[in-house]
C-alpha cells in the first residue's frame, strides 16, 4: 500500500517537472509579454526534434544538446517577438486589443512553425533511447531517464526564479509585469524585456520538448497541441507569472494524470480539464492568486 | 449596414447569386462541382456562424470543432432511423444546449478565460467520446448512413441561407445592437440596461446551433466517422481564420473569406497540404500585421474611393 502510494507520487512528480517547465514559459509569455501564444507547443515539438536530429544525425547526446538549444531557441523567440508583436504592440490601441491580436497572430505562427517542421521531418513519428536503464526508487522502478528530467526541469525553473529575484532585467522583467507603462516611464526599455520575456519562453518551451524527448515518447510534428493545452491548466491552476504557483500546477497535474491514466488510460485529459473547469469557477486566479 | 441599405444593387446581385447557387445541380458539369460548393459553403456556415458571436463581442471562441463535431454525432446516431430533414435540426439543438450549458458557466469570465476554455472544449468532448466509445460502445469508429450529393447540397444551401438570415436579423435586432456594446465596453453595457450575460449565452447559443446543423448535414457525406476526424481540430481554427482574413464589418466579408480560403484549400490541399497550411499561417500574420480589418478592410477603402470619384465627377458635368 505505501510502495504503490510512493510510486503514484513519484510517477506524478516526474512528470509533473517538464509540465511545471512548460507552464512557466507559457505563464512568462502571457503573464508579461502578453502574448497568449497558442504556438507554445509547436516549440516544445521543435525542441524535441531538434534533440532528436542532434543525437540521431551527430550523435550529441540530449543534455549536451541542452547547451545549443537554449541560446538558438531564446534567439528566435527574441526575434519573432520583434518581427511581429513589438509592431503589433505599438499599432494596438489598448491593451486588451493588443491581447486579441496577439493570440491571432500566435495562431498564425502555429500553422507556420507546425507545417514547416512536417516538410522537414514528414509526418512518420520519430523516438529514440537515451538513459533508459532502470533505477529502484523505494520500491517502485522508473527509468533514469525520466528521474534525469526532473531534477533538470526543477533546476532551470530555480535558476530562473534566482534570475528574475536577483538580477536587474530580472527586477525589469517583474517591474514589467506588474505595469508595462509604468515600467517604460521609468526607464525600463520595455520592447526589450517584453521581447526578452517571449525569447526565454520559448526557451523554456524547446528545453521542456528536449526534456519530454529523453523520456522515450513517440515524437510527432503534430504533438504540441496537447502540451499547450496542459500548460495552459498549469498556469491557471499555478497563477500567472507564478513561478512557484507553476511548478506546484504542475506536479498536481502530474499527480492527477497519474493517477487517472493509471485506472483509466483514456480519460486523464479529462480529468486535467475538470480540474480546469472547477478552478476557471470557483478561483481564476489560481491556487495561490489572491 | 447604412450603406448596403441605401444600395439598390446589392439586393438584385444577391438574389442572382442565391438562384445561380439553388440551380447548382441543374448546370454543373459534374458531381465534383456540388461536392465542392457544398464543402466551400460548409466553411462559410461555420465562418458566418463563429461571426454571429465573437464578430461584435471581441470574444474569441475555439470550440466551433465541439460543436460541429457534437452535430456530426448526431446524425451518426439519429440517421438510420429519422429523416434529414428532422435530424440536422437536431444536430444543431444538441449543439446549443452544449452551448448554452458551456456558456453560461465560462461567458462570465474575461475573455482570454474564455478562449483558453473553449480551446481545451473540443479536446475534453473528443477524449471523452474516444474513451466511452473504447469502454461503453466497444467500437471506436461508426458507419453513417449517407445522402446523395445533391441532397446533401441541398440540406447545406438551406443552413446556408438560415445563417445568413439569422445574422441579418440578430445585426439589425436588439439582440445585435447589445451585441455590440458588449464588444465596445461590457460594463457600460450592463450600466445602461444590458443583460450581459443573458445576451452573450443566448448568442453565443445560437451560433453554435448552425454549427451543430452544419456538422450534422456533412456526416451524410462521409461513410465513416470516428471522435479524431468529427471533431478535428481544423473545424475551430479554419473558421476563426477565414473570418479575420475576410473581416467581419459586413455579412460579404466572412463570406468571402471562407469562399476564398476554402477554393484554396481544394485547389492545393490534394498536392501539398503542408504547404498549403503553411501558407494559411503565413496570410494569418500577414493580415494580422497590416490588414486590420482584413479583406473587407480594403474592399471597403475602395468603395469609398470610387463613390468619392462618382461624386466629383457628377459636380464637375
Amino acid at each position: 500500500m505505501v510502495v504503490q502510494f510512493l510510486d503514484i507520487v513519484i510517477g506524478g512528480l516526474l512528470t509533473g517537472g517538464i509540465y511545471a517547465l512548460i507552464a512557466v514559459g507559457f505563464g512568462l509569455q502571457y503573464g508579461v509579454a502578453r502574448v497568449l501564444n497558442i504556438a507554445h507547443g509547436e516549440f516544445i515539438m521543435l525542441g524535441a526534434f531538434c534533440t532528436w536530429t542532434l543525437f540521431t544525425m551527430a550523435g550529441v547526446t540530449p543534455l549536451y544538446s541542452m547547451f545549443i538549444c537554449a541560446p538558438f531557441f531564446f534567439a528566435i523567440g527574441f526575434v519573432i517577438y520583434r518581427i511581429f508583436y513589438t509592431p503589433l504592440r505599438t499599432s494596438s490601441e489598448s491593451p486588451a486589443v493588443f491581447e486579441g491580436n496577439s493570440m491571432l497572430a500566435s495562431f498564425g505562427l502555429l500553422f507556420v512553425v507546425q507545417n514547416l517542421a512536417l516538410i522537414i521531418w514528414g509526418s512518420p513519428v520519430k523516438g529514440y533511447s537515451y538513459l533508459a536503464f532502470p533505477i529502484q526508487l523505494s520500491g517502485a522502478v522508473f527509468s533514469a531517464n525520466r528521474i534525469v528530467t526532473l531534477i533538470a526541469s526543477v533546476i532551470l525553473g530555480s535558476a530562473f526564479y534566482v534570475f528574475l529575484v536577483c538580477t536587474r532585467t530580472g527586477k525589469a522583467i517583474r517591474a514589467a509585469a506588474q505595469d508595462p507603462d509604468a515600467a517604460e516611464l521609468m526607464g525600463v526599455r520595455i520592447n526589450r524585456v517584453l521581447a526578452l520575456c517571449f525569447g526565454f519562453g520559448v526557451m523554456m518551451a524547446a528545453l521542456g520538448g528536449l526534456l519530454l524527448s529523453m523520456t522515450s515518447i513517440m515524437l510527432s510534428p503534430v504533438m504540441g497541441m496537447q502540451y499547450t493545452l496542459i500548460a495552459i491548466i498549469v498556469v491557471v491552476l499555478g497563477g500567472l507569472g507564478n513561478i512557484k504557483g507553476s511548478f506546484i500546477g504542475g506536479f498536481i497535474l502530474g499527480l492527477v494524470g497519474y493517477i487517472v491514466s493509471s485506472s483509466q488510460p483514456g480519460l486523464s485529459m479529462v480529468a486535467y480539464y475538470v480540474i480546469f473547469l472547477f478552478l476557471l469557477l470557483v478561483k481564476p486566479t489560481g491556487l495561490l492568486g489572491k | 449596414m447604412k450603406s448596403a441599405r441605401g444600395n439598390w444593387s446589392s439586393p438584385i446581385i444577391m438574389t442572382v447569386l442565391l438562384l445561380l447557387l439553388v440551380a447548382l445541380p441543374a448546370y454543373a458539369l459534374s458531381d465534383y462541382t456540388v461536392i465542392l460548393i457544398t464543402n466551400i459553403l460548409m466553411y462559410v456556415v461555420l465562418t458566418l456562424s463563429w461571426a454571429i458571436f465573437s464578430g461584435p463581442t471581441g470574444y474569441i471562441s475555439l470550440a466551433p470543432a465541439a460543436f460541429f463535431g457534437v452535430g456530426v454525432y448526431a446524425s451518426a446516431i439519429l440517421s438510420s432511423d429519422l429523416p434529414l430533414p428532422i435530424v440536422i435540426p437536431i444536430g444543431g439543438a444538441a449543439s446549443f444546449i452544449l452551448a448554452y450549458l458551456v456558456g453560461s458557466l465560462t461567458l462570465r469570465l474575461r475573455g482570454m478565460y474564455f478562449t483558453m476554455f473553449t480551446f481545451g472544449l473540443v479536446e475534453l468532448v473528443r477524449n471523452f467520446l474516444h474513451w466511452w466509445e473504447v469502454n461503453i460502445t466497444g467500437t471506436v469508429g461508426r458507419l453513417i448512413i449517407t445522402a446523395d450529393n445533391t441532397t446533401v447540397f441541398y440540406a447545406m444551401v438551406v443552413t446556408f441561407l438560415a445563417v445568413l438570415f439569422a445574422s441579418y436579423l440578430i445585426r439589425r435586432s436588439k439582440f445585435g445592437l447589445a451585441l455590440r456594446s458588449i464588444g465596445e465596453s461590457e460594463e457600460a453595457a450592463a450600466h445602461s440596461g444590458v443583460n450581459v450575460n443573458r445576451v452573450k449565452v443566448v448568442i453565443f447559443a445560437v451560433s453554435a446551433f448552425f454549427m451543430g446543423a452544419t456538422g450534422a448535414t456533412m456526416s451524410m457525406r462521409w461513410t465513416y466517422i470516428d471522435p479524431t476526424s468529427a471533431f478535428s481540430i481544423q473545424f475551430s481554427f479554419m473558421p476563426v481564420l477565414m473570418a479575420i482574413f475576410g473581416g467581419m464589418g459586413h455579412l460579404y466579408a466572412p463570406i468571402t473569406g471562407a469562399a476564398i480560403f476554402s477554393l484554396l484549400e481544394e485547389i492545393l490541399t490534394t498536392k501539398s497540404p503542408h504547404y498549403y497550411m503553411l501558407l494559411f499561417g503565413l496570410t494569418m500574420l500577414v493580415v494580422i500585421l497590416f490588414m486590420p480589418y482584413g479583406l473587407e478592410g480594403i474592399i471597403e477603402k475602395w468603395r469609398k474611393k470610387i463613390k468619392a470619384g462618382l461624386r466629383s465627377g457628377h459636380e464637375y458635368t
